[in-house]
């Protein structure tokens, strides 16, 4: 440990005490817990690889009025697991509000012609009225779903996404499930969604994982397809911006085959033949940790963690890999490094510079807070805070083996402390999302929305890694930010000085 | 308006609600009073006796048919029955679907919007078995009923029930000014039912208004769909909803804040009349029941 990052650690500590000041003794208890240092890891940790543990109390109730930017269990399921599933029909049933502000899904890329055979892009909605609440809306579900089968002729099933007042009325959506795929012969997921369960998405997605398993797996046409002993299942890339694409390149260079992307440009067909691979290969941990661990479990697939931003993580992640195979598939492994290495050089030359030594803050969601750490410093630039939005204990102590001592940890950070923060350490970078871009960029601070690559991506993978670079050197180097101060400001205070 | 009285008929599920207050409203029209009865049942039976029919329009079947309750007019919803007494049924969902209690909050609401409120000196509120949700204590609510009534008799789950409707009223009492108006004991024929009637209903800081003997009179006219008043009206049951009605009209504005006991308040005293056993007169009445039997 150096004297360095005890320094950083004892500021951090600091800067939480000063934060917190502005809170009721209750309320600054409650939160004191979420935020820390990251500290000096175990010898224990130590063994095991950690280069700090990060012990913040996390996936508890936010406390109201702190404005949190979580989202809700709806969100988890029909937002992040299953609204990427592409050949099927996700229906939010309830009133309209859910489905409507979620529509166009967030930026799950697929192939195929929406409207026809993919809906990705589309809203479907019960749309409740009055009435639907009163008498139910069993029966006006089934008739959409009747609906959709005769529009949507290659649609391969439908997900009913519960809204809250599902759960208030109690409409018995797994019985018109089961209905519906007697009649039809396709699959029908009721998914128990409602947006009142959980503190977070976090459950959203614990309740989509657990649809899958019960009514997906096992459920579907026996497939006799020959299956390699080089399957893998890339499980938890939603193929933002085309993450999971830049990602499957890599993996079939080295000779493996993809069985099926979860769930980003997904298919129903992918989903059921998953539990046919060698090894699942699970990248946000967080979102889908809970099928691996019921495919190994029920179908004996093991299943490991792999990070694919950042030329260091994607090497190790491929060697990693790699030695779940035979030696082929291992020497395919440096070859593919090999190959991509003038890239990374490339890249790291032209960008290296401009960014060495740039500080940056990161709040996010599932895996990124931890998983792009390593991207940035491959850049020569540091991270100086980190957190996440509605992570477990689990993922906390994951981090510690990305974050070095000292660095602040935040979770369900609210408005006011993530501002406070920023305003304090001043980095020259911060990756979040929408609701944060605007007032941080009115800081003067640059920012990049790290949910959706603002726009831009794929971050996964050699080539993700390119664009990564340029993006946050666009953010960081923009012209604009020389211009922040008003051009009569400089004047004025230099006529005043003049005036003395 | 101003004289307008709204009250509400609450109770134990199958305490004879329905039948007590059909009978009191027709009482009440004799004496010249003109009423509004709002049936909060999904089952929709609070104005059959009125009606002489089972009410078939219920305000929530009619908007489900016609889309919604905006596409609705009063006159289809509301019908007149015994001596010009205006029935309007929330009706709901076939039971184990939906949400009744919603159905209940829109069915008044739109009754009260259109008007339906106008020129009557009286809206009287049925509402089913217990105040299971928000929505069923919706008479309850601000600027709804301002006197609850509640029909109980000497049977334990009755005098809970009774218990837990004073706690409905009194969560509402400071907010909307609902008041509790008293208890009417409907005869089951229990041990001292009168006694443990009058001793809950001061408890609860209320009274009992009126105790209302038990007679067949009151089935046979049920069986015709008709009040007591309608089928005999110069029956002695008939006089007793006539005395009923008339204490309830006098007691306009003296209803109290309820104040609903405890659990063991209320144990104690069934205990104390012999209502309910403790645990060890029924271990003793057991051991001498069996001695008994031996013996024989």
């Amino acid at each position: 440990m150096s004297l360095d990052d005890e320094n950083a650690g004892a500021a951090s500590a600091d800067l939480i005490e000063e934060v917190l000041k502005a809170y009721p003794d209750k309320a600054a208890k409650k939160r004191r817990r979420h935020l820390a240092a990251a500290a000096a890891p175990s010898a224990e940790e130590e063994s095991e690889g950690l280069v700090s543990a990060c012990g913040v109390k996390s996936n508890i109730k936010s406390i109201p009025g702190v404005m949190t930017v979580r989202g809700c269990a709806y969100a988890g399921s029909k937002g992040v697991v299953w609204g990427p599933v592409k050949d099927m029909v996700h229906i939010s049933h309830g009133p309209v509000g859910c489905g409507q502000y979620s529509w166009s899904q967030r930026r799950n890329y697929y192939t195929g012609t929406t409207g026809v055979d993919s809906f990705g892009t589309m809203q479907f909605t019960s749309d409740f009225q009055e009435k639907d609440i009163v008498f139910g809306g069993d029966k006006k579900l089934e008739t959409i779903i009747d609906e959709i089968n005769e529009l949507f002729p290659l649609a391969k099933g439908v997900t009913v996404q519960s809204e809250c007042p599902i759960g208030l009325i109690g409409d018995d959506i797994e019985a018109v499930a089961r209905k519906k795929k007697k009649e039809t012969g396709k699959t029908v997921v009721p998914v128990r969604c409602e947006g009142f369960r959980g503190v977070s998405q976090s459950l959203g997605h614990h309740i989509a994982n657990d649809a899958i398993r019960d009514w997906v797996l096992g459920k579907g046409e026996a497939d006799e397809e020959e299956i390699g002993p080089y399957a893998v299942n890339i499980i938890g890339d939603y193929n933002i911006g085309g993450d999971a694409w830049a990602s499957r390149i890599l993996l079939e260079e080295m000779g493996l085959n993809v069985l099926a992307s979860w769930s980003g440009d997904a298919t129903l067909k992918e989903l059921e033949r998953a539990p046919k691979a060698r090894l699942n290969l699970i990248h946000c941990y967080r979102s889908m940790n809970y099928i691996c661990r019921h495919m190994e479990e029920k179908y004996g697939v093991p299943w490991t963690e792999y990070n694919f931003f950042g030329p260091s993580q994607i090497a190790q992640s491929l060697r990693h890999i790699a030695s779940h195979f035979d030696d082929t598939i291992k020497a395919n492994a440096e070859k593919v490094i090999a190959k991509y290495q003038p890239l990374v050089d490339a890249v790291i030359a032209k960008y290296g510079p401009r960014l060495k030594g740039k500080k940056v803050m990161l709040y996010v969601g599932g895996l990124r807070p931890r998983h792009v750490v390593t991207a940035y410093e491959d850049l020569g630039m540091e991270i100086a805070g980190t957190g996440y939005e509605f992570a477990h204990n689990d993922d906390y102590q994951r981090t510690g083996h990305y974050v070095k001592e000292g660095t602040l940890i935040y979770d369900d950070v609210t408005s006011y402390e993530l501002e406070r923060f920023i305003e304090a350490i001043r980095p020259d970078l911060v990756g979040s999302g929408i609701k944060e871009k605007y007032p941080i960029q009115k800081m003067g601070v640059p920012f990049r929305q790290m949910h959706s690559w603002d726009y831009s991506g794929p971050y996964h993978g050699y080539d993700g890694f390119a664009i990564f670079a340029r993006d946050m050197d666009l953010a960081i180097n923009n012209p604009v930010w020389g211009l922040f101060d008003a051009p009569w400001a400089a004047s004025q205070a230099e006529l005043a000085e003049a005036a003395e | 308006m101003s004289s307008l009285r709204q009250i509400a008929f609450y109770g134990k599920g199958g305490i004879g609600k329905s039948t007590t207050s059909q009978n009191t409203l027709a009482a009440l029209v004799e004496m010249g009073q003109r009423i509004l009865i709002v049936g909060c049942d999904p089952k929709a039976d609070s104005t059959r006796l009125i009606l002489n029919t089972k009410m078939q329009d219920t305000v929530l079947s009619l908007a489900a048919e016609a889309g919604s309750v905006e596409d609705l007019e009063l006159e289809e919803v509301l019908k007149i029955g015994y001596k010009g007494i205006k029935c309007t049924e929330s009706g709901g969902p076939e039971p184990g679907v939906g949400c009744a209690g919603r159905g209940v909050i829109t069915a008044i609401n739109f009754l009260e919007e259109n008007g339906a409120y106008d020129d009557v000196d009286y809206v009287s509120y049925d509402v089913l078995g217990d105040v299971v949700c928000g929505g069923f204590a919706m008479p309850i609510r601000e600027n709804k009923a301002q006197e609850i009534y509640i029909v109980m008799s000497g049977e334990m789950m009755a005098l809970y029930a009774a218990n837990n409707i004073s706690k409905g009223i009194l969560k509402y009492a400071h907010s909307g000014g609902v008041r509790l108006g008293g208890l009417i004991c409907n005869e089951r024929q229990t041990d001292r039912e009168i006694e443990l009637s009058e001793a809950l209903a001061e408890k609860l800081n209320t009274k009992l208004i009126h105790f209302v003997p038990r007679d067949n009179i009151v089935q046979h006219a049920e069986l015709r769909r008709q009040t007591v008043i309608e089928y005999a009206p110069d029956s002695k049951q008939a006089e007793e909803y006539r005395t009923l009605a008339r204490k309830i009209h006098e007691n306009s504005g003296q209803g109290t804040i309820p104040t609903p006991v405890s659990m063991d308040e209320l144990e104690q005293m069934l205990l104390d009349f012999g209502i309910m056993k403790t645990e060890e007169q029924a271990l003793a009445e057991l051991a001498a029941k069996e001695a008994e039997q031996e013996a024989a």
